[in-house]
């Protein structure tokens, strides 16, 4: 049995100065480990030790994070749904909705006006922007690690706008009016999410990287090349349709049926689970692609597979809310403040603060000059566009 | 006094002969030939021209030669992160084209030069990561997942080894420059590798670090029969901690061989172009370079 300084620190002399001796556990006893790499684990206690400081991410903390999140996002719709043109008592909105889910007739006290309110218009439109708010922060998440970049976005990098320019198209081609309107929108967005990351890559391969001001400068250019694309569009539709395109451009969120909302939850529920499928891989893109590879990802596999659902799923959110911007930045940074950079926790509290976030912008968006309604692409910009220069002129030295 | 004393010894002990190294190679590289793509039309210079070598397992072989020599292209052929336009590259016998990424990752940690850090991911929380390749879980294998209680401990081992016990709730975006590189050596450890690969490993440390980090490396190579191969431009460094040498120059091996075989005034002169002077180590005995007092270059 050999003794503790034999068991880590065979030669006790390398190690000059004592501080890492003090941190070693004294309950070591285990001689199994000859070298500084033991086969079996030789202590259970370092693990604690690790966990004690905090230092590492923990199951407890991943409950208690994204607990603490859903409870947010729960007080923050029932709160949501109390605003307004008429203010709907909070007693009253908790019946509806659990009398609601249960299936049971509507009760007679809540008056029938109340309750359609509630359920046919307030309800679903909190719905569409919790999962839309989801899902641009989760894609969000994804690009900043995919391309070493916490400016990343969506919106920004000109994905939206690609997004927005395929809907467009269709809309132009017709297909908004045919049965196939819940389905095809989404595609004809994601194609065009898909062409506006494929120049971004493009862009990226031949350095590996993408430095800042040329991830930015790309951005800039998709966003002119796209917009022009969109207005031209706009201008040769008939009034009435220029119009509806104009005000879903800006980022508007409408009450959908609960049949067309099912189908977008589906559709980004399946791309947001593939994207938690490669929330380890996330975390080891972030340090770097050559240092992914060293680890054994196939990063060429990982960033096709991580682009095409990010066009997946903003080419879906676009086509049903128009170009809702910043929240990609936001949220995540926001986020990664309170519970680091593991993706793990990061990318689903970044999903659950971020639908909170919408249904709270489309809140003020709807009441704020009621009965008159903003798009909410103007609140979210309203918030995010300081915030974007904030992080760009004061903590240029996090951006590289 | 006494402890500085001790550690003196302990070096002379680390650096002297190292005992029976066994021929079976863990690199067996045969006339490889690498360049980069070029842009133009013109095809790129070879930055690796016919490069035959053998690294043996459990060797620390040091990679030396001047800027542009090949020395970091080498290191990258060996990680796979390129792969060479001629010849073959061998890993244990087995060849390195044909591998899977991850089984390359599992023999083969690899620690680049300086990588600025944007996320911030804590120490514990990066060494851990070197884990990654030894996970287990079937079809979700790049998803979602815990570490073990042994791969925390085996993190743990590797950050005591390299003296961040005391940073692992820090984030990498904070850290000093030498105390990231440290923590990038024990991610490399952490994957419990079989051979390591280091560029410039000890370019922004300290002297104490220096000296801790290369002896933790002859004891591994020691203790695990770990299979060292570090680029570095300190000759000094390389000639006291490395069994064997390889002067690149020109993308060529100039020479490979023990210190005494490289380390030669001739030699050097001709590879670096400007004059050196080489004595003795006074403990090791091992040959030391001395810049000369004037340099017609720069003078130290």
């Amino acid at each position: 049995m050999q003794s503790i300084q034999n068991c880590l620190l065979p030669e006790k002399a390398l190690f000059i100065h004592e501080a890492p001796l003090k941190q070693t556990p004294p309950t070591i006893q285990s001689g199994s480990c000859a070298g500084v790499l033991p086969r079996e684990s030789c202590h259970g206690d370092s693990a604690r030790g690790l966990v004690a400081q905090g230092a590492i991410l923990t199951s407890s903390r991943w409950l208690a994070t994204l607990g603490m999140l859903a409870l947010m996002a729960i007080a923050v719709s029932v709160i949501c749904l109390h605003f307004g043109a008429q203010p709907i008592g909070y007693g009253e909105i908790v019946r509806v909705v659990l009398d609601a889910m249960s299936r049971k007739p509507v009760d007679s006290e809540v008056s029938t006006v109340t309750s359609t309110i509630l359920l046919q218009v307030r309800l679903p439109r909190m719905l569409l922007g919790f999962f839309v708010g989801c899902s641009l922060a989760a894609v969000g998440v994804a690009l900043q690690a995919l391309l070493r970049n916490p400016l990343a976005d969506p919106y920004v990098l000109g994905v939206s706008s690609g997004a927005a320019l395929g809907a467009a198209v269709g809309v132009l081609l017709g297909v908004g009016t045919t049965v196939l309107a819940e389905t095809a929108l989404p595609a004809c967005g994601f194609a065009g999410g898909l062409l506006a990351l494929g120049i971004i890559y493009r862009m990226a391969a031949n350095s590996g990287q993408l430095p800042i001001h040329s991830l930015l400068l790309t951005g800039v250019i998709l966003n002119a090349i796209f917009s022009a694309l969109i207005m031209f569009i706009t201008s040769i539709l008939e009034p009435n349709r220029s119009y509806g395109m104009m005000v879903w451009l800006m980022g508007t969120l409408t009450a959908p049926t609960y049949g067309g909302l099912a189908g977008l939850v589906v559709y980004l529920t399946i791309g947001l689970v593939l994207l938690f499928s490669y929330i380890r891989a996330l975390n080891i893109l972030a340090l770097g692609e050559d240092t992914a590879r060293t680890l054994g990802i196939d990063t060429e596999r990982a960033k096709r597979s991580l682009f095409v659902l990010a066009a997946l799923v903003t080419g879906a959110v676009v086509s049903v809310s128009g170009m809702i911007g910043f929240i990609g930045m936001v949220v995540p940074h926001a986020v990664r403040l309170l519970t680091g950079a593991d993706h793990r926790l990061l990318l689903p509290a970044s999903a659950l603060a971020g639908g909170t976030f919408l249904m709270g912008a489309d809140t003020i968006a709807r009441t704020m000059i009621s009965p008159a309604e903003i798009p909410v692409g103007i609140i979210t910009a309203l918030a995010g566009g300081p915030f974007f220069v904030y992080l760009l002129l004061w903590r240029k030295d996090r951006l590289a | 006094m006494r402890e500085l004393a001790d550690s003196r010894s302990t070096h002379a002990g680390v650096v002297g002969p190292a005992g029976a190294i066994q021929s079976y190679p863990a690199y067996d590289l045969q006339s490889v030939r690498f360049r980069y793509q070029s842009r133009g039309s013109d095809p790129a210079r070879w930055v690796l021209e016919d490069v035959s070598l053998s690294v043996r397992e459990g060797e620390v072989l040091g990679v030396v030669g001047p800027n542009g020599s090949g020395k970091t292209s080498l290191l990258k052929l060996m990680a796979r992160l390129v792969t060479p336009e001629h010849g073959r590259l061998d890993l244990f016998e087995q060849n390195v084209a044909s591998m899977d990424q991850r089984e390359i990752a599992r023999l083969v940690g690899v620690v680049q030069q300086d990588t600025q850090q944007l996320f911030p991911f804590t120490v514990a929380e990066t060494v851990l990561m070197g884990r990654f390749p030894h996970r287990t879980r079937g079809r979700w294998v790049s998803g979602f997942g815990w570490e073990s209680r042994e791969d925390v401990a085996i993190a743990e081992q590797a950050m005591l080894a390299m003296d961040i016990v005391h940073l692992a709730h820090r984030t990498v975006t904070d850290l000093s420059g030498g105390e990231r590189q440290r923590t990038m050596i024990a991610r490399a450890l952490a994957q419990t590798p079989k051979v390591l690969l280091l560029d410039e490993p000890t370019a922004f440390l300290d002297l104490q670090h220096q000296v801790e980090i290369c002896s933790v490396l002859r004891r591994l190579k020691e203790e695990r029969e770990l299979t060292v191969v570090l680029v570095s431009h300190d000759l000094n460094l390389v000639s006291q901690y490395c069994d064997r040498i390889l002067l690149l120059h020109h993308g060529r091996v100039a020479r490979l061989g023990a210190p005494d075989e490289v380390i030669e005034p001739n030699v050097l002169e001709t590879v670096y172009r400007c004059r050196v002077l080489v004595d003795r180590h006074p403990e090791s005995g091992l040959p030391r370079v001395t810049l000369p007092g004037r340099c017609m270059s720069s003078g130290t």
